[in-house]
């Protein structure tokens, strides 16, 4: 069945009162008028009843295990939710990899159309000490939603459990479990498909610019700062005419810019199991969450949003 | 053209952030300007600013422990750059609890400020948080518009009263009318008032003291009690207010009867100065 979320919030909405004052809560269907009841037994024989209306619909139950992801990494909540507040909130997307010397690397991600738009990136860098486990080669990165990251970060943290994150290549998903002995929680998240070339960058070991004056790459944010000069180019800068006498310097070549493909890639048997409204072709909606609650009692249930999954679909629509 | 600087004192850092977060409320965009003494943060009277000008310096060897840089030639020995201010404010906000903070001069795929900071991390390992800030260089042609705006010949000197008093007295008179005047005497009077069809409404500051005149030949033929007076868009005003988050060391407010008021604050080591033109 399905609700609203915002109306089973809304019983729970004070947590001070419901701690205070709530000594049982029972919840049950009622068969007689489809109603999920939500009774608050509170003291002095106070009781309150909430019955919340809710839609049969179809169970789909997303395929994904995250025993298949080669890569893995572990850390207390907190660490990670750290590493997020340096992000402007109003940032869509973020990216998670591996850089060099085995940091783990969170940067903003920029759509190839906002180039031209030349906003501030921000990157967290993390060393590996700071992880319960970290197993993830160098240059290994995903893209995915930063406000569901968000979300699901805050939820680990205020339950003080660490988060673990299974990844792959980009493109297929990424799963963040949060366990304890009460509950066992999947997160999946659909990651982009391309990496544009910031993101590679990011993991790359190379210098982003090569300069053959410049000493070899030294780790770009652990040197001292005497070190620094690999990160520090000569600018050019815009003279209308040379005859100013001012030293105009050269522009460093960029990087070649490789047009981001957009196309999943036909071989990909998941598109196939996609929804027939998408059309083909087109980018997955990076919008895409889908939350997988188990509780380690009944076997895991899940419901899922009516939106094209990278996940293999057990009900196979193709 | 080069620039590398380092903050490593805590309080230094905060000072600097201060100033940051002050400058992105005053100005959306703005000119850095990067010389070996000092960094001045600059908003020159285009229209677009719709004839504010600001002023803003710094010493460099207040703030930073170590700071490298080299112009654009060796006669002409500064950096001038166009950024958008949030986006420093924004970079520094993380930087709270910074063990050090570095600043340079960068190319990443386009002309950047990066700012790199070392939190303390919990355990051994440090960690990093780096933002690369867009900038535009602002070429040799165009630095002459840019130079520190020279101080007007003022009717009348004052010292300002409480800035949050005046701040709130403008954001109540902003809902009344856009235009507002503010006049000043020699006798240390200054008057915010605003007028239309059915309401005057005036606040009078008393006794703030007049600082001494260089040229005493203007004060005398002055009158005390006669105010000078300037007529100006009220918010830009209140933006001039809101932006003062701390109190000032200083504040003088010079006024050129119906030209311009020019406010020259002080705070601690930092100095700012800003022009607000009067209507035409």
């Amino acid at each position: 069945m399905s609700y609203p979320a915002q109306s089973f919030l809304s019983v729970f909405r004070s947590l001070a009162m419901v701690e205070k004052t709530v000594e049982k809560c029972c919840i049950s269907l009622s068969s007689s008028n489809s109603h999920l009841v939500v009774q608050l037994h509170c003291k002095y024989g106070v009781k309150k009843t909430h019955n919340l209306s809710f839609q049969d619909c179809e169970s789909l139950q997303a395929v994904f295990n995250p025993a298949l992801c080669p890569h893995l990494l572990r850390a207390p909540a907190r660490v990670l939710a750290d590493a997020v507040l340096s992000f402007p909130p109003a940032l869509t997307e973020v990216t998670l990899g591996i850089g060099h010397g085995r940091r783990v690397i969170l940067r903003s991600y920029q759509e190839e159309a906002d180039s031209t738009n030349k906003v501030m990136v921000t990157e967290t860098s993390i060393g590996e000490e700071d992880f319960l486990q970290l197993h993830a080669p160098e240059g290994t990165a995903v893209t995915f939603c930063l406000k569901e990251f968000r979300g699901l970060l805050s939820f680990a943290e205020s339950a003080n459990l660490p988060l673990t994150v299974h990844f792959d290549v980009p493109g297929r998903p990424v799963i963040f479990t949060i366990e304890d002995s009460l509950l066992d929680s999947h997160f999946v998240l659909a990651t982009l498909l391309e990496q544009n070339p910031c993101s590679q960058d990011l993991c790359s070991p190379s210098p982003r610019q090569p300069m053959p004056q410049k000493q070899a790459h030294s780790i770009p944010h652990l040197d001292d700062f005497t070190n620094d000069d690999i990160d520090c180019y000569m600018i050019a800068m815009e003279t209308t005419v040379g005859s100013e006498g001012s030293r105009a310097q050269p522009s460093t070549s960029l990087p070649p810019v490789s047009q981001p493909s957009h196309d999943l890639a036909p071989a990909s048997e998941e598109e196939e199991e996609a929804e027939p409204s998408t059309v083909p072709g087109t980018p997955p909606p990076k919008k895409f969450r889908s939350l997988f609650f188990g509780s380690i009692l009944d076997p895991v249930h899940s419901t899922q949003d009516p939106s094209p999954v990278l996940a293999e679909d057990s009900d196979g629509e193709g | 053209m080069k620039f590398r600087a380092k903050i490593v004192d805590l309080a230094c850092l905060n000072h600097f952030t201060r100033v940051s977060n002050m400058i992105a409320k005053l100005a959306k965009t703005c000119t850095l300007r990067i010389s070996p003494e000092k960094l001045n943060f600059i908003l020159s009277d285009k229209l677009a600013s719709g004839g504010v000008s600001m002023w803003c310096e710094l010493e460099q060897e207040n703030i930073f422990s170590e700071f490298q840089m080299e112009g654009v030639s060796a006669e002409n020995n500064a950096i001038y750059l166009e950024l958008t201010s949030e986006n420093l404010s924004r970079a520094l906000k993380t930087a709270q609890n910074a063990r050090a903070l570095k600043i340079k001069l960068t190319n990443k795929q386009f002309p950047c400020l990066t700012v790199s900071v070392e939190l303390l991390s919990s355990s051994s390992s440090s960690r990093i948080v780096t933002h690369d800030i867009p900038i535009k260089v602002i070429p040799r042609r165009l630095w002459k518009d840019l130079q520190e705006p020279s101080v007007p010949n003022s009717d009348v000197s004052i010292y300002l009263p409480a800035l949050k008093t005046m701040k709130s007295v403008v954001e109540k008179m902003k809902n009344i009318s856009n235009q507002l005047v503010i006049e000043a005497n020699l006798n240390g009077e200054l008057n915010l008032k605003i007028e239309t069809e059915l309401v005057c409404v005036t606040t009078h500051f008393k006794d703030l003291g007049n600082p001494l005149l260089p040229s005493e030949s203007v004060s005398q033929s002055r009158h005390p009690e006669d105010m000078a007076e300037v007529h100006i868009d009220i918010r830009k005003l209140l933006q001039f207010l809101a932006g003062q988050q701390v109190t000032p060391t200083k504040a003088v407010c010079n006024i050129v009867s119906n030209r311009t008021v020019h406010f020259d604050l002080l705070l601690e080591d930092v100095s700012l100065q800003y022009f607000i033109p009067a209507l035409s």
